[in-house]
């Protein structure tokens, strides 16, 4: 009520229409209680009448839209005023606008009927407003208001004013179609659908495709009669049918939006779905195979390698002109057009549609493989890996024929890396039916292999997939494959060529299913297998070989056994920690050992369950962190003078800064954390950080410095109580909570009395328990390039620069743009660290990167070669993680004023083994 | 009625030497002035006779549009203007003007300096020709003169190909010239707005033809090559100096570069080194691709393909040579092809169509052992293969296209009798308009309902919107008074006295006087007061005055009385309104002469 009050005695103070207008917005910026939203409303419409100038009353109009929506407010009452005022109105800004704030009060009340029931009336009426703004809204009012089943009982002074006068909302807003005002056009669409995707403008072609397809999304099953004839379809098959027609629309932004919105209609018949990819030819008017049907006939005729003959594609059947049908009516051949159009961004989507709709019908997969395959050949890339990637989605559904393998693996030789890894990535979910078609698999990748040297892990990858799929068709290509003969025996080959490797990696695999395998081995075979178990036991699984000792315990990849024991695993897990929370304070007996054995424990489980190495090393580190805590609360210097226990003095600030350390490691390297465990994290540091300062208390003189690192501390705490408010019940008996209820004391004595009240709450606090969330990733990084195994080193001009080739993947890396770095170490102890370019980051697959870059080194002369270490950095920032942990609280909104007490603190982890490589500036030749 | 005239004088029911003559809104225009291949006699150039027995063309022609740069479409060209007599406008597209004399020169050097035959046009006359040229861009609106306009559109087909958007007034006509619907590695596809030409005037090469999917044929011929080389072949793939050899060229170059192969691919020299240098040029001309990557990179900037000297084809290893002609039956490819024809690892690549008795059509056709000039004989041990790269649209293409124009009428030009027969019945069929196919010299004739634009005052407008009724419909034809005022070839719609004023004429009135005979005994007042109330009964909601002088008015018509000299009982009723008030005149006349109910008092 006041609110009201206040603008009403600024309405009335305001001598002209461009000070109303001001006080309006003020007013408009501060928000009003739902209980005052009526009163505002009166003043406002009381305003309005006597207001002279339309741009004040537009402005009250769209407050009244605003206040409509307020929370809490029904705006039924207000609906009878807003169609008064509508009556008398003569501005046509005006007009639309009020039927706007009608719009909104008729979203705002779904359930009404009655006040619909005269929203319908009053738009029917001004939808013959001369003014294109006010027609538009009415259309969208109606559409928005009026319901598809309930006909009008009256249609008012409506346009046409039909006799029957019941008419309902879809028809009136069909005569809108034909409205002269291409806006009023495009409103009448969005209202409702239809017939307009021949319009002359393609803004409003674009809205009919969206209209057709939301309506059919509606009612897909309703049956809709075909014009000419008196069949019946389905909406959805009619709706399909003409948005296939507007894949050959004129515009290119409709043909996009055509070929997406086909990938999206799932529930289309297979009947209709087949002809999108049905392009019957002819050739002078007799029917022609397609190159596909071709290729597919020749296949299993068994001479698909000879050559094409001139007329070969000579048309075979004379057709009856009346049965061909030029311009095909509805879905015929709609994606033929759509892979071979002009603009790329057409022939993505349609490869995406095509994806989408084959990946739920496996016939429709079958039958547009041969497209895709086509697509591998486009002249831009990104179509290129674009369909690639599509078909190794559909892979699961198909078979490639021999002639189909034969074209895929053409792209193998493509100098695009991108392009060759998404193949190999393709190839390892690829069926083939025949033993040929392994061979020619092998043979082409082999040839990759020699001319792309680089792609050596990502070629035996895909080529242990290909083993383990098909182990029955490389059984008979295994003599052939290890060059082995029946009576004599053969060399042996060079046990370092990867190619020999790639071979036996795929037999390797194969045999792992198929134990008639090893049979064929040769001796040499057998001891390739055992150094290449050791050496890639990654690539090469365990064989059950005759004579060879079993070592099964020690396989973490033994599948088998791997699957059943996860939640075991975990169950034990979480013992070891509810083991641990037993632990009552920090100086009991025996805490130490139960910590050491547990830590002990879970690393190992960590080792033996890959899926639940995340979090047992989460737990390993947190555990450390406390233990190292225990230590350094436990050595004699607590008793002791100063002077006396330097020693213990040094390893326990060493013990302090160690467990800061890990504590940012904890916080930044593992993803999938809750807010309590960030609590939990932060809870060690502040720990640690009490310890640093009583240490600093002990050695150093002066109180100066004290006073000012314990007001730090302090606000710490502080902070740490407002980032965390809704954790603090969980930290029960915790350093924190035994502080928090000092706080009135600790806060007003002095730096002294501060820190012994620090080191007996921290002497007697609990150990805090760890819970683990669902989910724990740590993120891990393998450098793949350089291997660090050459010792041939990189010989450079001192001053001049070299460039390292880096290949990496990483895991379970958020934002690695902005977070993974490059670290140089020379042997001098310089280090460089290289921030790779946001376009060096490929994401092959979730939660998986692939980091391919360059870094440029450069040394004075050295008189030898040296090595010099590599690794990734990951960075972090503390001013981040405190943001995205208040976001959690929903602070956002008030952040203004809340600054971060605790100092920004920036740092990086290394979170990749460091690689060493050979390099040798020599000095400059004069 | 307005008609437009089409008569074409080549390529009606035929392919080469297109040129058609259409006469609409009174302009006459020459659409094309091409050569035909296949006869080497006065058959060659279209008959100009037709348009004028003797003399010069000048004044029967407006102006001169030239689609592209095909000699079928430009090869005549210097002849008319230069030979029969041409000096108005030329019209074609920049591309096109830049390559067109380079094949016009080059086709005068063979038919003069080669064959040796006199009367031809002479260099100087290719230049003068080309003085004549307005040249094009895409879609700009060129005024030919105050009523004639043309308007270009892109299509496909080759470098610079244009369709053409011919207007007078409100008629129009399409011509696509050739044009192709599916994109090709260097061009793009055809495109027309919704412009509703009265006329669309299409080729129709492939008018029973529907194509496979390009992207087979081309990974088809890629692998081919491919395989060649790499058992060590060389490949030979006879070419025409311009269009598909660049098309073909970039395939090869892009394929090279993704695939990282180091075989050479080698072009023949001379006429395709210009070529080139324009397609570089050009670059807004060609597809998505190219316009997008060549401020990186011209795609025509060929790092593999390099200029091939006649020594190199004796060099060992693989390699790709691209030679002129394109059919196997002179020049350097037949040299190159005779080099290489006896192993088995080379190969030869067709990739258009061969006329019969070339050498091209022999081998293509499976001939192995072949004579040569001076009875020798060639074994023809190297692989054939034949790939077709056409750029004319298919059938589904030309109907794509007249769906995207919606032309009231159609007409099929540039193909064959019976191809075309087939391609008007589905057209009639499927859009239910008319199709024509006119041989040459057979004047097809459509009458045309043009739309006359006339200008309507505003003040008139707002009057009839004061007046209500209905808001204006475009497809309701709706009436209102005014004047129209017809000067100088404007049309005018103005309020009559707008229309006064502006043509400075007095106003006539235009008054109708009517008696009307009534039998009443009252006296001449009473009897005036009896119609006033009657008429005050009968019409309501008008204005009807009793006046003092005796008189009764309804809105603007008089009412007087008088009685007959002979018989008092017969009262005269004198009635006069103006012209504008007709309608309630002849009302009231027809009212009083019932004359009055006796029930009024």
């Amino acid at each position: 009520p006041s609110k009201s009050a206040a603008l009403h005695v600024d309405l009335c103070k305001a001598t002209n229409s461009t000070d109303a207008l001001q006080y309006l917005l003020q007013f408009a910026r501060k928000p009003v209680e739902a209980e005052s939203v009526e009163g505002v409303v009166r003043i406002l419409l009381e305003h309005y009448y006597k207001e002279t100038d339309t741009s004040v009353r537009l402005k009250i109009a769209s407050l009244l839209g605003l206040l409509s929506k307020t929370q809490g407010f029904r705006p039924d009452c207000i609906v009878d005023d807003i169609i008064n005022t509508l009556c008398n109105e003569k501005s046509h800004q005006v007009l639309a606008q009020l039927l706007d704030t009608l719009l909104v009060v008729g979203t705002e009340l779904p359930d009404s009927p009655a006040v619909r029931q005269r929203l319908v009336q009053v738009s029917c009426k001004h939808l013959s407003d001369t003014y294109f703004g006010v027609r538009n809204k009415c259309l969208q009012l109606l559409g928005c208001v009026g319901t598809v089943d309930a006909p009008l009982s009256k249609d008012g002074d409506g346009p046409g004013s039909s006799p029957g006068g019941c008419r309902d909302v879809q028809s009136i807003i069909s005569d809108y179609f034909g409205d002269q005002d291409p806006r009023v056009r495009t409103a009448a669409l969005k209202a409702m659908a239809c017939r307009l995707l021949s319009d002359d403008y393609e803004q409003v072609r674009s809205a009919a495709v969206q209209m057709v397809w939301v309506l059919s999304q509606l009612y897909p099953e309703s049956i809709v009669p075909i014009p000419s004839s008196n069949e019946e379809i389905r909406l959805v098959d009619d709706a399909f049918g003409k948005i296939s027609h507007m894949v050959s629309d004129g515009s290119w932004m409709v043909r996009v939006q055509a070929a997406k919105t086909l990938g999206s209609m799932l529930q289309v018949s297979p009947h209709f779905l087949e002809q999108t990819l049905d392009k019957k030819l002819m050739s002078d008017l007799r029917r022609k195979r397609t190159a596909h049907e071709r290729a597919k006939e020749l296949f299993a005729s068994g001479e698909f390698s000879s050559g094409r003959k001139w007329a070969d594609d000579a048309p075979k059947e004379k057709l009856d002109t009346n049965t061909v049908n030029l311009i095909a009516s509805g879905a015929c051949g709609a994606f033929v057009h759509g892979l071979e159009d002009e603009m790329f961004e057409v022939r993505i989507a349609a490869v995406e549609a095509l994806c989408q709709l084959a990946r739920s019908s496996p016939t429709f997969a079958e039958k547009c493989l041969d497209f895709l395959v086509d697509m591998f050949n486009d002249e831009i890339e990104e179509v290129r890996l674009q369909s690639i990637h599509v078909l190794r989605q559909i892979s699961t559904h198909i078979t490639l024929r021999e002639d189909q393998l034969d074209t895929v693996l053409a792209v193998l030789e493509d100098s695009s890396r991108d392009i060759r890894e998404a193949l190999h990535e393709l190839l390892c979910y690829t069926n083939v039916s025949t033993k040929e078609c392994i061979q020619l698999a092998l043979l082409e990748l082999l040839k990759n292999l020699n001319k792309y040297p680089t792609d050596r892990n990502s070629v035996w990858k895909c080529l242990k997939f290909l083993g383990s799929r098909h182990p029955t068709l490389v059984l008979p290509l295994v003599p052939e494959l290890l060059s082995t003969h029946p009576y004599f025996d053969t060399p042996e080959p060079d046990m370092d060529d990867p190619a020999y490797i790639a071979v036996l990696v795929l037999v390797f695999n194969a045999a792992k299913s198929c134990p008639t395998m090893p049979a064929l081995f040769s001796d040499h075979t057998f001891r390739h297998y055992a150094y290449l178990r050791d050496s890639l036991s990654h690539l090469v699984p365990p064989l059950r070989l005759p004579g060879r000792k079993q070592v099964l315990g020690l396989d973490p990849v033994d599948s088998g056994s791997a699957s059943g024991s996860v939640e075991s695993a975990q169950l034990f897990l979480q013992q070891s920690l509810n083991r641990i929370s037993t632990i009552q304070n920090l100086e009991a007996p025996g805490a130490q050992d139960l910590l050491n054995f547990t830590i002990r424990d879970v690393q190992r489980l960590g080792h033996l369950q890959t899926q639940l190495s995340g979090a047992a090393d989460f737990c390993a580190t947190y555990l450390r962190c406390q233990l190292l805590l225990m230590k350094a609360l436990q050595e004699k210097l607590w008793n002791m003078a100063v002077p006396l226990c330097l020693k213990q003095n040094v390893t326990a600030t060493a013990a302090a800064r160690q467990i800061l350390e890990e504590t940012y490691k904890l916080e930044f390297l593992y993803g999938g954390l809750e807010n309590r465990q960030i609590a939990t994290i932060h809870h060690v540091r502040l720990q640690a950080k009490a310890l640093q300062l009583i240490l600093s208390a002990r050695t150093r003189q002066g109180l100066d410095p004290l006073i000012s690192s314990c007001e730090k501390f302090l606000q710490e705490i502080e902070a740490f109580q407002r980032s965390f408010l809704t954790e603090l019940p969980h930290l029960h008996d915790s350093f924190v909570d035994k502080l928090l209820e000092l706080k009135p004391r600790i806060s007003a004595c002095s730096s002294v009395e501060l820190v012994k009240i620090l080191q007996t709450t921290l002497r007697q606090s609990g150990l805090l328990q760890l819970r683990l969330p669902e989910q724990i990733h740590r993120a891990t990084a393998t450098i793949i390039e350089p291997t660090g195994e050459s010792d041939n080193p990189l010989r450079f001009t001192s001053g001049l620069v070299v460039a390292l080739d880096i290949d990496a993947t990483l895991e379970h890396v958020q934002d690695p743009q902005n977070t993974v770095k490059v670290q140089v170490l020379y042997p001098d102890g310089q280090s460089h660290v290289i921030h790779p370019k946001p376009g060096d980051f490929r994401k092959p697959g979730a939660d998986r990167h692939r980091l391919i870059t360059q870094v440029y080194l450069s040394h004075t002369a050295w008189t030898e070669p040296s090595q010099i270490e590599v690794r990734l950095l990951l960075s972090y920032s503390s001013a981040s993680s405190s943001l995205s942990s208040s976001k959690h609280l929903g602070w956002s909104d008030s952040s203004d004023g809340l600054q971060s007490p605790e100092a920004v603190v920036e740092g990086t982890i290394p979170f990749s083994k460091p690689v060493k490589v050979f390099i040798m500036p020599k000095p400059a030749r004069r | 009625m307005p008609e437009i005239k089409v008569t074409p004088l080549g390529a009606g029911q035929d392919v080469g030497r297109s040129c058609i003559l259409v006469s609409i809104g009174g302009k006459n225009i020459m659409l094309d002035c091409g050569m035909h291949m296949g006869y080497n006699d006065d058959r060659r150039f279209p008959d100009f006779s037709y348009i004028t027995q003797n003399g010069r063309l000048t004044e029967f022609l407006d102006c001169v549009i030239i689609s592209h740069f095909h000699l079928d479409h430009c090869g005549a060209l210097p002849y008319m203007s230069e030979m029969v007599g041409y000096d108005g406008p030329i019209y074609m597209t920049h591309p096109t003007k830049a390559i067109c004399p380079i094949l016009l020169e080059d086709f005068r050097k063979i038919t003069v300096d080669k064959k040796g035959e006199t009367n031809f046009f002479t260099s100087q006359m290719i230049k003068d020709c080309m003085k004549k040229v307005i040249p094009l861009n895409l879609h700009q609106t060129v005024q030919v003169d105050d009523e004639l306009e043309i308007k270009a559109y892109y299509a496909g087909h080759v470098l610079g190909a244009a369709m053409v958007h011919i207007k007078v007034g409100s008629e129009s006509v399409v011509y696509t010239g050739d044009y192709n619907m599916t994109p090709d590695r260097h061009l793009g596809a055809a495109w027309i707005d919704k412009c509703r030409p009265d006329i669309l005037i299409s080729e129709s090469t492939y008018a029973t033809t529907i194509r496979d999917s390009k992207r087979c044929r081309e990974r088809d011929f890629l692998k081919k090559v491919h395989e060649s080389i790499e058992r060590g072949g060389k490949v030979l793939i006879p070419v025409f100096a311009l269009g598909r050899a660049q098309e073909l060229c970039i395939l090869l170059e892009t394929f090279w570069e993704r695939m990282n192969l180091k075989a050479p691919i080698y072009f023949s020299t001379g006429l395709t080194e210009k070529a080139n240098h324009y397609y570089k040029l050009f670059i807004t001309w060609t597809n998505q691709k190219i316009r997008k990557t060549f401020v990186q990179r011209n795609m025509f900037e060929f790092k593999h393909i390099k200029a091939f000297d006649r020594s190199y084809a004796d060099n060992p290893g693989p390699m790709v040579v691209f030679a002129t002609p394109g059919m196997l039956h002179a020049g350097q490819s037949l040299q190159i092809f005779k080099k290489w024809a006896g192993n088995e690892k080379n190969m030869v690549i067709m990739p258009g169509y061969c006329v019969q008795g070339t050498i091209g059509h022999k081998i293509l056709n499976g001939q192995r052992k072949l004579e040569m000039e001076g009875r020798a004989t060639l074994d023809v041990k190297l692989q054939v293969e034949y790939m077709s790269f056409s750029a004319h649209a298919d059938a589904k293409g030309i109907m794509q296209l007249i769906r995207m124009a919606e032309p009231r009428n159609m007409l099929l030009v540039h193909g064959e009798a019976v191809k075309m027969e087939f391609l008007k019945g589905k057209i009639e069929q499927e859009f239910s308009i008319n199709c024509y196919m006119p041989a040459n010299g057979e004047t097809t004739t459509v009458t045309t309902n043009p739309s006359v634009p006339v200008d309507i005052s505003l003040n008139l407008l707002k009057r009839e919107m004061a007046l209500g009724g209905p808001l204006p419909d475009p497809k309701k034809p709706r009436t209102m008074h005014g004047t129209l005022i017809m000067k100088e070839n404007s049309l005018k719609l103005v309020s009559s006295e707008q229309a006064l004023k502006e043509l400075g004429l007095n106003e006539h009135q235009l008054r109708f006087t009517c008696r009307v005979q009534l039998q009443d005994p009252h006296s001449d007042p009473d009897t005036l007061h009896r119609i006033y109330t009657h008429l005050k009964s009968v019409l309501k909601g008008y204005t009807i005055q009793h006046l003092p002088d005796g008189t009764v008015m309804v809105e603007s018509i008089v009412i007087k009385v008088s009685s007959s000299a002979e018989d008092p009982n017969t009262k005269v009723l004198l009635l006069s309104w103006s012209y504008q008030d007709e309608d309630l005149g002849s009302f009231l006349s027809n009212l009083l002469k019932k004359g009055l109910p006796s029930g009024l008092c």
